[in-house]
């Protein structure tokens, strides 16, 4: 009884998050700078403010964003970092869909989700030098210009 | 004489020639200095099972696919392969690292054949679903029917949908606000037990919160 309290407490805190069809997913952490540029606007990356395809991710030098999608991948990211959510759809019945995601820069930590275990070719990260295919994995991306 | 002679006999105007040493030199330093720092590592999955990952970088391709694999990209078109560590990965990623949301958990409850009436054991779990969710940040509960193999596909994606719908109904009794729970019905595509078609299964009747 005490944590369904707790429970509903928190879930009230958070207040009211639509979640529409459309969201990709919803940020869990937040460290330091870092926004979501949305059709042209810059919107606080903060805890529970949903994601959705075509979204930018961009942190600080102190930043830090880790969202989970609707198909149960989990993605972050550290300081310095510019993720794009290229596309993003999910068939909640078939678990039939794409995830394209590219790290313009900065480092990245994938869990894959329902997505990549369904099709192998559901899920691709791109960065400026490469393309990954991602084969239901964990695994980490860093990628930027050489430093002298 | 002849020395002098030798350049007239070169077609190119000097132009092209000077453009054609600053290519060579260009060439020898691309080859021994990076212009990018990427790298790519293949971590161990959490449930001792270790997928792959493909790196392609203008027409070369490297597969990782052992714990802590990792690829190196210093110029689009060059992969070298590598091999990371535990503590080398937490040097080279540490806050994308800690900045992971946490793993989603998923309970089960299960149901009386042909119906969406829960069996009396799943109605104790309701608890420990609450207090998951408590223990997370902008929680969110997904909560997916499922079916045996009695019935056709459209009427078990029918039934598993209504499984999950009859979930959410009770869980928004209990507290939880509507607008944090999403539904989907699996139909008989994610058994918890293989069986052949139209065999009654009660492990496979069943409805996963996952929280998240």
């Amino acid at each position: 009884m005490k944590s369904a309290l707790i429970a509903l407490t928190m879930v009230l805190a958070f207040g009211i998050a639509v979640a529409a069809a459309q969201d990709a997913g919803q940020i869990k952490t937040s460290k330091g700078s870092a926004q979501i540029e949305r059709s042209g606007q810059k919107l606080p990356a903060t805890v529970g403010q949903v994601v959705q395809q075509g979204d930018v991710v961009v942190t600080g030098a102190d930043g830090s964003v880790g969202i989970t999608f609707r198909d149960n991948s989990l993605v972050s990211i550290g300081p310095d970092s510019v993720l794009a959510i290229d596309r993003f759809v999910f068939d909640s019945t078939t678990h039939q869909g794409n995830f394209d995601a590219s790290l313009k820069q900065g480092t990245l930590a994938v869990i894959s989700g329902k997505l990549a275990k369904q099709s192998p070719d559901a899920m691709k990260v791109r960065t400026p030098a490469a393309i990954l295919g991602v084969r239901g994995t964990e695994f980490l991306v860093r990628t930027g210009p050489a430093k002298d | 004489m002849s020395a002098r002679a030798r350049p007239k006999t070169d077609p190119r105007p000097v132009r092209t020639r000077h453009l054609g040493r600053l290519a060579l030199l260009a060439l020898i330093l691309l080859a021994g200095c990076a212009s990018r720092n990427d790298l790519y590592v293949l971590l161990p999955g959490k449930d001792g099972k270790t997928g792959a990952l493909v790196v392609e970088s203008g027409g070369k391709k490297q597969t990782l696919d052992t714990p802590y694999a990792a690829a190196r990209v210093k110029n689009v078109g060059s992969v070298d392969g590598l091999k990371s560590s535990e503590a080398e990965v937490k040097q080279d990623f540490g806050p994308a690292l800690e900045a992971q949301p946490k793993r989603p958990v998923s309970f089960y409850l299960y149901f009386q054949r042909d119906t969406d009436e829960f069996a009396p054991e799943s109605k104790a779990l309701v608890n420990q679903i609450f207090a998951e969710i408590a223990r997370r940040p902008a929680p969110e509960v997904a909560i997916i029917g499922h079916t045996d193999r009695v019935g056709s596909m459209q009427y078990n994606d029918v039934l598993s949908l209504r499984r999950a719908e009859r979930c959410r109904d009770e869980l928004i009794k209990l507290g939880i606000p509507k607008v944090r729970i999403s539904v989907a019905g699996r139909g008989a595509r994610e058994p918890e037990v293989q069986t052949a078609d139209q065999v009654s299964e009660p492990r496979n009747r069943r409805v996963e919160i996952n929280v998240r």
